[in-house]
């Protein structure tokens, strides 16, 4: 019975890759795998078509990088306050509110970079456009801190007493004891946070649908207007493409590769958490 | 115990009856739902009568969406909408979709727009261009190779521009495609894509290298935030207003916009309704929004147009063939000089 609730999981997985699989057959059997991924131009929808996934791949990739630039060192800085320094009741006030920078939903995410971060960051950053990677990628990273400060701060405090009480009676300060101690030893925890998060930051779409733009741009240049592969799909499903036509098959194209990425990550994780784990007990 | 339950039924009650006072039951004459969906170009005209309908009608749910009038064509071929909102005429293609489901539909003509050609309050240099600028600009030709001001016209800066424009869902696209490249749905690709245009005014007005196309009403609604230029269709350079594209001026960027009507839904009460009274106050409601509204006579045709429809639909005519409509005319007829 319980074993039902897990094949359920099971069945919806196989049955997501199946239909990703199904329907980029068609598409691969017509583009070719090498134009896929080396052409630099991704116009499917237009006259002259073009089928090359890299700008939609900087455009995730740029998005992402900025994220996790700036959500992993005030994550985990966070989460080294929470656990090493803030006293009881002040990391239970303040648990609950880094709660609620998760809790807010994307779309509201997505306005806010468009019309609160950008016109803010045009007042000092030259040549910025409307749309940018950079206020998206600001403002991913702030949607993503709970993730890696939470998930930090369980690894924090799994590193045994002992090591932090040895590290004080050799003299060294809170600081040195916190980040030349502490973390080091949870560091497999820490990674393990970071990869969830940009794995996140990877399948965000409606903050970068708002607020980086619809325009698939080969660059990794942060002020300039991009399209990351979840916006690509947003935009064409909600447009008018024949179904089963070539358009249409883009959209698992682009599906899949996020699919490849994705799990590509949650498996390195998970081989990160099991190869550094047992060190210690 | 039992007095605060009588208190809270009580007052429960009296809250049910207060709404039912405020409710506005018993006004208006029919009720259900109208789904209306297609081009952000005539959404606004829609959306407004919609509004004004609501207050006669209460009883009627008006949903107005804008998915694009190719995104609209799909839904309404396949019974999903009863009225498509459409900047431009209906294609083959979707036609014989219509028919394929067993759909009959009437085109209604409900203004006249002008394609307007914008740049930021921050361009100070660009004031007009002429059709063949933009189609060296648009053309498929230019993907990835033309992308500086200075290629176009040595005389302007040399520096990369950024094109915002409606996507392939839209009539507009349709339109501009048509009338300044030469062919319907042919441009590059590498530009922001939005059905929604309020994006491309958002993208445009931060961006002073920047330069779109789209309906004349969002940019009344924004004048503030951007610049229009004038566009040299071979006679001139003319700036787009409302007499310039009543009278055929500003060409070949104006154009008549449309709803269309589907027999399924004309059989509801309802939607005959609500498109009597589009045709009745779209006169008003048209020039409120920003567009240019047909004359007086022109909305007398279009609305015996709609009655001759539900008439013939009635003893199951051959309207179809009536309201075809037209293929994209550049000039349409009546706007010739």
């Amino acid at each position: 019975m319980l074993a039902l609730a897990g094949l359920v999981t099971v069945l919806t997985t196989a049955g997501i890759i199946w239909v990703l699989v199904s329907e980029s057959w068609g598409f691969f059997t017509t583009v070719s795998l090498w134009d896929f991924l080396t052409d630099t131009e991704w116009t499917p929808l237009f006259a002259e078509k073009n089928y090359g996934i890299l700008p939609l791949l900087s455009g995730t990739f740029l998005t992402t990088l900025i994220a996790i630039l700036t959500a992993v060192p005030l994550g985990v800085v966070i989460a080294v306050y929470l656990s090493e320094y803030a006293n009881p009741e002040f990391r239970k006030a303040l648990k609950p509110t880094l709660e609620v920078l998760a809790a807010v939903p994307t779309v509201v995410y997505g306005f806010f970079a468009l019309t609160v971060v950008t016109p803010f960051l045009q007042t000092f950053v030259p040549g910025l456009g409307s749309f940018n990677a950079l206020s998206a990628g600001l403002v991913m990273g702030l949607m993503i801190i709970p993730v890696i400060s939470s998930l930090s701060e369980d690894a924090l405090h799994a590193v045994p007493k002992s090591l932090r009480e040895a590290s004080y009676g050799m003299g060294a300060t809170r600081f040195q004891t916190a980040f030349k101690v502490v973390v080091p030893a949870a560091s497999s925890g820490i990674m393990v946070a970071v990869i969830l998060g940009i794995a996140r930051a990877i399948g965000e779409t409606m903050v970068v649908a708002i607020a980086a733009g619809q325009q698939p741009n080969l660059t990794l240049d942060p002020r300039e207007s991009v399209e990351t592969i979840t916006a690509y799909i947003v935009q064409v499903s909600l447009g008018d493409v024949e179904h089963g036509s070539l358009e249409y098959k883009t959209i698992f194209a682009a599906g899949i590769t996020l699919f490849v990425f994705t799990f590509m990550l949650n498996n390195l994780s998970f081989w990160l958490k099991k190869r550094y784990e047992e060190r210690y007990e | 115990m039992p007095r605060k339950i009588l208190v809270l039924v009580g007052g429960i009650l009296l809250v049910l009856a207060l709404s039912e006072c405020g409710s506005r039951n018993d006004k208006g004459t029919v009720e259900g739902e109208v789904r209306i969906d297609g081009s952000s170009t005539v959404y606004p005209i829609t959306e407004a009568v919609a509004e004004e309908f609501r207050l006669d009608e209460p009883r009627v749910r008006v949903t107005v969406g804008v998915s694009g009038t190719g995104g609209g064509f799909n839904k309404f071929g396949r019974g999903e909408i009863d009225i498509n909102n459409a900047s431009r005429p209906i294609k083959e293609r979707e036609a014989s979709q219509c028919e394929a489901n067993n759909l009959k539909f009437i085109g209604i003509r409900v203004a006249y727009d002008g394609l307007v050609v914008v740049v930021s309050k921050q361009n100070k240099w660009l004031n007009e261009i002429s059709v063949e600028e933009l189609k060296r600009i648009w053309e498929p030709e230019a993907q990835g190779k033309i992308t500086r001001w200075s290629q176009i016209n040595p005389e302007w800066p040399n520096e990369e521009f950024h094109l915002y424009g409606p996507g392939i869902a839209s009539g507009t696209y349709d339109y501009f495609t048509e009338a300044v490249v030469g062919k319907a749905g042919s441009s590059r690709g590498d530009y922001t894509a939005s059905e929604d245009d309020n994006v491309l005014v958002q993208g445009i007005s931060g961006d002073k290298n920047g330069l779109a196309f789209f309906g004349l009403a969002y940019y009344e609604e924004n004048k503030e935030k951007l610049r229009v230029i004038g566009v040299d269709g071979g006679d001139g350079v003319v700036m787009p207003s409302e007499e310039t594209v009543k009278n055929g001026q500003y060409m070949p960027l104006s154009r008549p916009i449309f709803i269309y009507v589907s027999d399924i839904a004309a059989a509801r009460p309802e939607v005959r309704s609500f498109v009597k009274f589009y045709l009745d106050n779209a006169n008003f409601l048209v020039s409120d929004v920003g567009y240019i509204p047909l004359t007086n006579e022109e909305y007398k045709i279009e609305l015996a147009k709609f009655e001759a429809f539900l008439s013939d639909e009635a003893s199951d005519g051959s309207a179809t063939e009536r309201s075809r409509g037209l293929s994209v005319n550049i000039i349409p007829s009546n706007l010739l000089p």
